[in-house]
């Protein structure tokens, strides 16, 4: 059966569509997270060196992952709605931004308590943590930017131009705090470089990974759902919703 | 065009000479109060001048960022170079240079006074000038893309600086690194390079952006 | 030939007009006619190109404007709301420096006489900041002089201006339209522009 795409870009069906995708990509995530925590808590072994505190990694390295990975996404929907004018991937990227800012906030945090007992301090200013930091201020720049516009076909495309030229700034600011931390002779120990990385560890951080990946999809859906209904709140389709009594 | 464009923007700035003041006062009074703040021990103040003066720069720059369109904003003549035959980009272009000359070439010329203030041995206060020099035409570049996007909006000062500052961050460590590395008795010509190559980058790719904001802004 | 066809405007929640459609030929006018947020402003900026319409295309010459670009610019004069003067600069300068904007360059004589005809005799090296709103808007509108383009857009070209002016307008505009030029703008004024063809648009 051939699925006509072009009838899920206009919002009334998308907004349809996302209804059903909601609970299923919900349920694989908690179930997901439900088998990720406990493999990473209770099945994984102790690593040798770091004891127990690795296991933050479970979260700080799916948090981290996402973080970066939700800009590039988020700067590609923006761009595809400033090219082709596309509501949708507008509202997409808009969708996507806060979620982001959670992954890269949760990052930060889970950095900052393992930090505590391998360095004895809450904050180094370590490479990925510094970039980690950075790239929270470009979310909150782009969050900013579009809550300080009123007309939504402008807050798409200024967010839009914003999102491009953080996703091109993103490797050369990385690559400066890189040579900056080098400089500097700061923290180079990383979580992500636990020396021996047992099978059951590294399933558990996938396990995690996808559950981080279905969480997002699920919020980020029904992030849109709203979106969807409040910039349509005047056209006919949402006001037969609202007479079926289905908002 | 370009030059016409140049022109008349330092013409406005002639007559209006104390905007151009208030930004260097304002680069001035906040480099002196670091020493207040942390008190005048010379060996710390001298490993922090690079820094200190390079932050202070990036701040007055960001502070001038509001000049950059908004008359033109107010009056109606961003509307008219909208609907000018000449390339927005370019027209961009000069006013980011412009913007240059009447902000950042001040900051500049002050910084050798403001290094002494610090204790800086002469050749870093050489470097410290040369990376303000290749550093400031891109805080203004990078700063048009801010100064557009935010045009007209509440609060527009603050908003800026959120967007712009974070993306000012690889000019300050290279800037303020290549005076530190020029005490510290290593080679800086890599991070003047690099400076010049984001000179470079900015020139090719921050007009065309900001011009593309000014559209969306004007909509 | 200036062509829209089936233009919409929405601004928020709200349609500000749709479906209007015009062709205008050499030598036409058009006046825009409609109450206090009808959306006049609107559709002028879309004309111009400076916002996009929530529907429907313009045309000049048969060929979509957003195609033509700065093409377009070159046979387009608009005179809006704001008249863009700098306060800073003189009379002649804002003159100058406004056309030189438009890809007209002008000598100091062209802009000198210009200045004179508009009625600015002796105020031309003032700053703008001492003139009066009437006798700025006769700054911006000498551009009109000086500009060899075909199609005018003005939005109310006649606010703060006193009788004398409007006569000297009057005479400017019927001189564009005889010589094949377009005119398209609002006015709450009572003007009597003859034209080789005219067209009133109502917006509700």
């Amino acid at each position: 059966m051939a699925i006509n795409w072009y009838k899920y870009a206009s919002p009334a069906s998308f907004y349809t569509l996302a209804g059903k995708m909601v609970p299923f990509f919900a349920i694989i995530a908690f179930g997901l997270l439900i088998a990720g925590l406990y493999i990473g808590f209770f099945v994984a072994p102790t690593d040798f060196q770091q004891g127990e505190a690795y296991r933050i990694i479970f979260i700080h390295v799916p948090a981290a992952w996402m973080s970066m990975f939700l800009y590039v996404v988020m700067a590609f929907w923006a761009g595809i709605g400033l090219a082709f004018n596309t509501r949708l991937s507008s509202m997409m990227a808009t969708a996507i931004a806060p979620t982001g800012a959670l992954f890269t906030f949760l990052a930060l945090w889970t950095g900052s308590l393992w930090g505590k007992p391998m360095w004895g301090t809450w904050w180094v200013w370590d490479a990925r943590l510094t970039s980690e930091l950075i790239l929270l201020f470009l979310y909150i720049g782009f969050m900013s930017l579009q809550a300080a516009i009123d007309d939504p076909r402008r807050a798409d495309k200024a967010g839009a131009i914003i999102a491009l030229v953080g996703v091109i700034n993103i490797p050369i600011i990385y690559f400066s705090v890189q040579w900056w931390n080098t400089l500097h002779q700061g923290a180079s120990v990383s979580v992500t470089q636990a020396p021996t990385m047992a099978a059951t560890m590294l399933t558990g951080m996938m396990v995690m990974v996808f559950a981080s990946w279905m969480y997002s999809i699920a919020v980020i859906l029904k992030r849109v759902r709203v979106i969807i209904l409040e910039r349509e709140s005047h056209t006919t389709w949402v006001a037969e919703l609202r007479e079926k009594g289905a908002l | 065009m370009f030059f016409w464009i140049v022109q008349r923007d330092l013409l406005l700035a002639v007559r209006r000479r104390s905007d151009v003041l208030t930004t260097l006062f304002f680069f001035i009074i906040v480099v002196s109060l670091f020493p207040l703040s942390v008190g005048p021990e010379m060996n710390m103040l001298r490993t922090m001048a690079p820094g200190v003066v390079w932050v202070a720069a990036l701040l007055a720059s960001m502070l001038s960022l509001g000049r950059l369109f908004a008359s033109d904003y107010l009056d109606g003549t961003l509307e008219q170079m909208l609907l000018s035959p000449h390339s927005l980009p370019f027209l961009v272009l000069g006013k980011a240079l412009a913007h240059w000359l009447v902000s950042g070439v001040p900051l500049v010329m002050m910084a050798p006074v403001l290094g002494i203030q610090y204790d800086l041995p002469l050749d870093a206060l050489f470097v410290l000038t040369l990376s303000l020099m290749l550093g400031t035409p891109v805080l203004s570049l990078i700063g048009a893309i801010g100064a557009g996007l935010t045009l007209g909006l509440r609060g527009s000062g603050v908003l800026v600086s959120l967007l712009v500052l974070p993306l000012y961050i690889p000019v300050l460590i290279f800037g303020a690194g290549a005076v530190e590395a020029n005490m510290a008795g290593v080679e800086f010509d890599a991070h003047l390079s690099l400076l010049g190559a984001f000179l470079l980058v900015s020139i090719v790719f921050a007009p065309w952006a900001a011009a593309a904001s000014l559209r969306v802004s004007m909509e | 030939m200036f062509q829209g066809t089936n233009l919409a405007c929405v601004r928020g929640d709200r349609k500000l007009f749709e479906s209007i459609s015009f062709k205008l030929e050499a030598g036409g006018l058009m006046q825009v006619n409609g109450p206090n947020g009808s959306g006049k402003t609107s559709l002028l900026r879309i004309l111009c190109g400076l916002s996009s319409p929530g529907m429907g295309i313009i045309s000049w010459n048969d060929v979509a404007i957003g195609t033509l670009g700065s093409e377009y610019f070159r046979e387009l004069t608009y005179i809006g709301h704001l008249s863009g003067t700098k306060d800073d600069l003189t009379a002649l300068e804002n003159l100058r420096i406004s056309s030189a904007l438009a890809g007209q360059k002008i000598s100091d004589k062209q802009a000198q006489d210009a200045l004179t005809y508009m009625g600015l005799r002796g105020r031309e090296s003032l700053p703008a900041k001492v003139l009066s709103q009437g006798q700025r808007r006769r700054v911006a509108l000498a551009r009109l002089l000086v500009c060899k383009t075909k199609l005018w857009i003005l939005d109310e070209p006649l606010a703060a201006l006193d009788v004398s002016a409007v006569k000297l307008m009057q005479a400017l505009l019927e001189q564009h339209l005889k010589q094949e030029g377009m005119v398209i703008m609002t006015t709450h004024q009572d003007i009597d522009v003859t034209a080789a063809s005219t067209i009133q648009l109502q917006l509700a």
